[in-house]
């Protein structure tokens, strides 16, 4: 019966031929928006991740309150302990220290007065340690517009839409006026080795990157840093493994009262990553329940328009006796065949197209222009294990649905009348 | 004699709604048909032919009375049971001939045994002889529309008899052919009924059919008109 099932769909291809397409179309949009929606969220999670938030950090309580000031006078001191204790402890992750500060950036004229000032978020980073992999992961050497990266102590690197602002050019000195880590002001002569330009416009408008060492000199921040982040070696974000170090970490200070204890604070522990993370998990059922809805929906109406086309079969097959239930379930078998010959094409298509777009990408940078959020400049997709299977869902049942659906035509109507529609 | 009618049929009628009233299209129907027969019901287009084969099919049920099919009261089997019924026992040979278009000659002919779940190597046999009745042997990989409709309507009778039924009801099966055509498949079908005893039972209005008739029951307007007993054997 079964070989006669698919004679049919094989020797009738309008039977099959719209149906396939319509899943296949529908399979290949679900694989490849998944894919797309993985890349983009991931991207963007990788980029907060790598830019600010880590996959883990490391900070004291007070400072973990009240982070969006960048308290620097709550900052974790012995820093370089902490680092070893973690790298041993965690290796899995490569763990850096980062301060994070405010302040003026005020550019001198020949004779010391102010020429021009602005505000500045800085940020110091470890850029001159031979094994530190700081540079690489913020983009840095790519990212610069003119001059050259931080070589030397006292270096600095200008935001490019910032130096055009103060009229500051590579091989210029500026000063950065903060507050030392015990509440002093501070000044600090940097000379700017060149400009950078993330195309990121929350980094583009106010950026002033320094060594983390000139940082803790300028803010008297002796061993001392705001955070310290880790990144996992496999360069992806693993939300259960991050808690559970996080949960290691912390359990020992459970009972310590100190605000200068550390905490430690997984991505989806921050900001507003953790819904972002969550949104990348349901998005996958929202792209699976859209495509199950609007393919049934196609294909219940195809399967109405075949079916009136079959009702002469059907009537046949009545006569020679076979029951309406067994002809329904024929009909689901047919379904179940096409469903699974549309997803295999839909999803080969759609894994291609997703190939292409994650080898290439897709430039954005233009749509996200003014955006306060980090999103990644370019569009790529990626491919995940759940791309192989994910197509086969909606393309199941939507043409299970579909055709259920359209076949409750065949019990509607009485069996002489079936017959009619085929003598006329 | 109860033994050998296989179609005992008292006091039927059959109305159809029509709007708020309904339409008589049969009525007082009393007819017993014995096993062997080849019968027909002979009447003008909208006597009532087609509604009769059609309850004696068990494609549909009488409205009252009593239609009794090889010992099955149409009337009383459930779907199931009137499903088996026709496969198990009847044969249906239609005006438009009704094969399926995408499938070969020989899976038209092997569906009937597909349902009965007859095994592939019987099956095989069991198809290549109905076609041999038919005299289809060579068109067993041809497609419905690559045939005349002489050869459909052959084929359509291999599909019926395939599987020896009991009783073959067939609706004005000459009605698209020719008469060299209508000839070549009556002369099939008599054959057929001598050589396998199988009940046949036309609905027609055709004088080509009617001749080969040996009892002719004339419908008018839903009701019997007359019954003419065998006039050559
Ligand atoms: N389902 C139906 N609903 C209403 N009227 C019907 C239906 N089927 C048949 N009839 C009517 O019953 C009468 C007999 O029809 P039918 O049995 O098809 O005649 P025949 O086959 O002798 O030409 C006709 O008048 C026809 O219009
Ligand atoms: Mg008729």
């Amino acid at each position: 019966m079964i070989r006669f099932l698919l004679k049919g769909l094989f020797h009738d291809r309008s039977r099959s031929r719209l149906p396939i397409i319509v899943v296949a179309i529908g399979v290949m949009l679900a694989v490849f928006m998944n894919a797309y929606i993985t890349g983009f969220m991931g991207d963007t999670i990788e980029m907060n991740a790598r830019f600010t938030h880590g996959h883990l950090k490391v900070m004291t309580r007070a400072y973990a309150e009240n982070e969006g000031q960048v308290p620097n006078d709550l900052a974790l001191t012995e820093v370089s302990a902490l680092k070893e204790e973690l790298s041993g402890r965690f290796p899995e992750l490569d763990w850096a220290a980062r301060i994070q500060f405010g302040g003026l950036v005020d550019v001198p004229d020949e004779f010391g007065e102010t020429r021009s000032q602005g505000p500045a978020a800085g940020m110091g980073i470890d850029l001159l340690s031979p094994d530190s992999r700081e540079a690489g992961r913020l983009n840095i050497q790519k990212s610069i517009v003119r001059g050259r990266i931080v070589q030397n102590a006292g270096e600095a690197l200008l935001a490019e839409q910032f130096s055009r602002k103060l009229g500051v050019d590579p091989g210029d000195e500026v000063t950065l006026i903060g507050s030392t880590m015990h509440g002093s002001m501070s000044m600090y002569n940097f000379r700017v080795a060149g400009t950078v330009s993330f195309g990121v416009e929350a980094l583009d408008r106010g950026t002033i990157i320094v060594d983390i060492e000139d940082a803790r000199n300028a803010l008297d921040m002796y061993d001392a840093a705001g955070e310290l982040i880790g990144l996992f070696e496999t360069g992806f974000y693993d939300d259960e493994r991050a808690l559970e170090i996080a949960r290691a970490f912390n359990t020992p200070f459970e009972e310590d009262k100190d605000e200068y204890a550390p905490v430690m604070k997984t991505l989806t522990q921050q900001g507003s990553m953790g819904q972002l993370v969550k949104m990348l998990d349901v998005w996958g059922i929202y792209i699976i329940a859209i495509f199950i809805v609007a393919m049934a929906l196609v294909l219940w109406n195809a399967g109405l328009l075949g079916g009136l086309r079959r009702y002469g079969e059907f009537g046949v097959r009545l006569a020679m006796g076979e029951e309406k239930n067994h002809l329904y379930r024929t009909l689901i078998y047919e379904s179940i065949f096409i469903g699974i010959a549309g997803a295999f094409i839909g999803t080969a298509i759609g894994l291609f197209f997703a190939a292409l777009v994650q080898k290439y990408g897709i430039n954005i940078s233009g749509l996200m222009e003014g955006s306060a959020m980090m999103y990644p400049s370019a569009i790529r997709t990626r491919i995940t294990t759940t791309d192989y299977y994910i197509g086969f869902i909606p393309g199941l049942f939507a043409t299970i649905i579909g055709t259920m659906l359209a076949g409750i035509g065949i019990y509607r109507r009485k069996t002489s009348q079936l017959f009619k529609e085929l003598e006329a | 004699m109860e033994n050998s009618a296989i179609i005992k049929i008292n006091d039927l009628v059959k109305s159809f709604p029509m709007g708020k009233t309904h339409f008589t299209a049969l009525r007082d129907i009393n007819l017993t048909i014995g096993r062997g027969e080849f019968t027909g019901l002979v009447g003008p287009s909208g006597s009532g032919k087609t509604t009769l084969l059609n309850i004696v099919g068990s494609l549909d049920t009488p409205t009252s009375g009593e239609a009794w099919v090889l010992d099955h009261s149409v009337g009383r089997l459930s779907a199931r049971q009137s499903a088996q019924l026709r496969k198990e026992e009847l044969g249906f040979i239609f005006q438009s001939y009704n094969l399926l278009v995408v499938h070969t000659v020989y899976e038209n002919v092997e569906f009937p045994l597909l349902l009965l779940k007859i095994g592939a190597p019987e099956r095989k046999k069991m198809v290549m002889d109905a076609l041999e009745w038919v005299g289809l042997t060579d068109k067993v990989r041809s497609k419905p529309p690559q045939l005349s409709g002489g050869e459909c309507q052959r084929v359509a009778i291999a599909r019926a008899m395939v599987k020896k039924p009991s009783l073959v009801l067939a609706d004005e099966p000459t009605a698209n052919l020719d008469a060299a055509n209508s000839h070549h498949i009556l002369k099939t079908m008599v054959n057929l009924n001598r050589e396998l005893n199988t009940t046949f039972l036309f609905a027609t209005h055709d004088e080509k059919v009617i001749k080969y008739l040996r009892r002719k029951i004339y419908l008018l307007d839903g009701k019997i008109d007359k019954i003419s007993e065998q006039e050559q054997t």
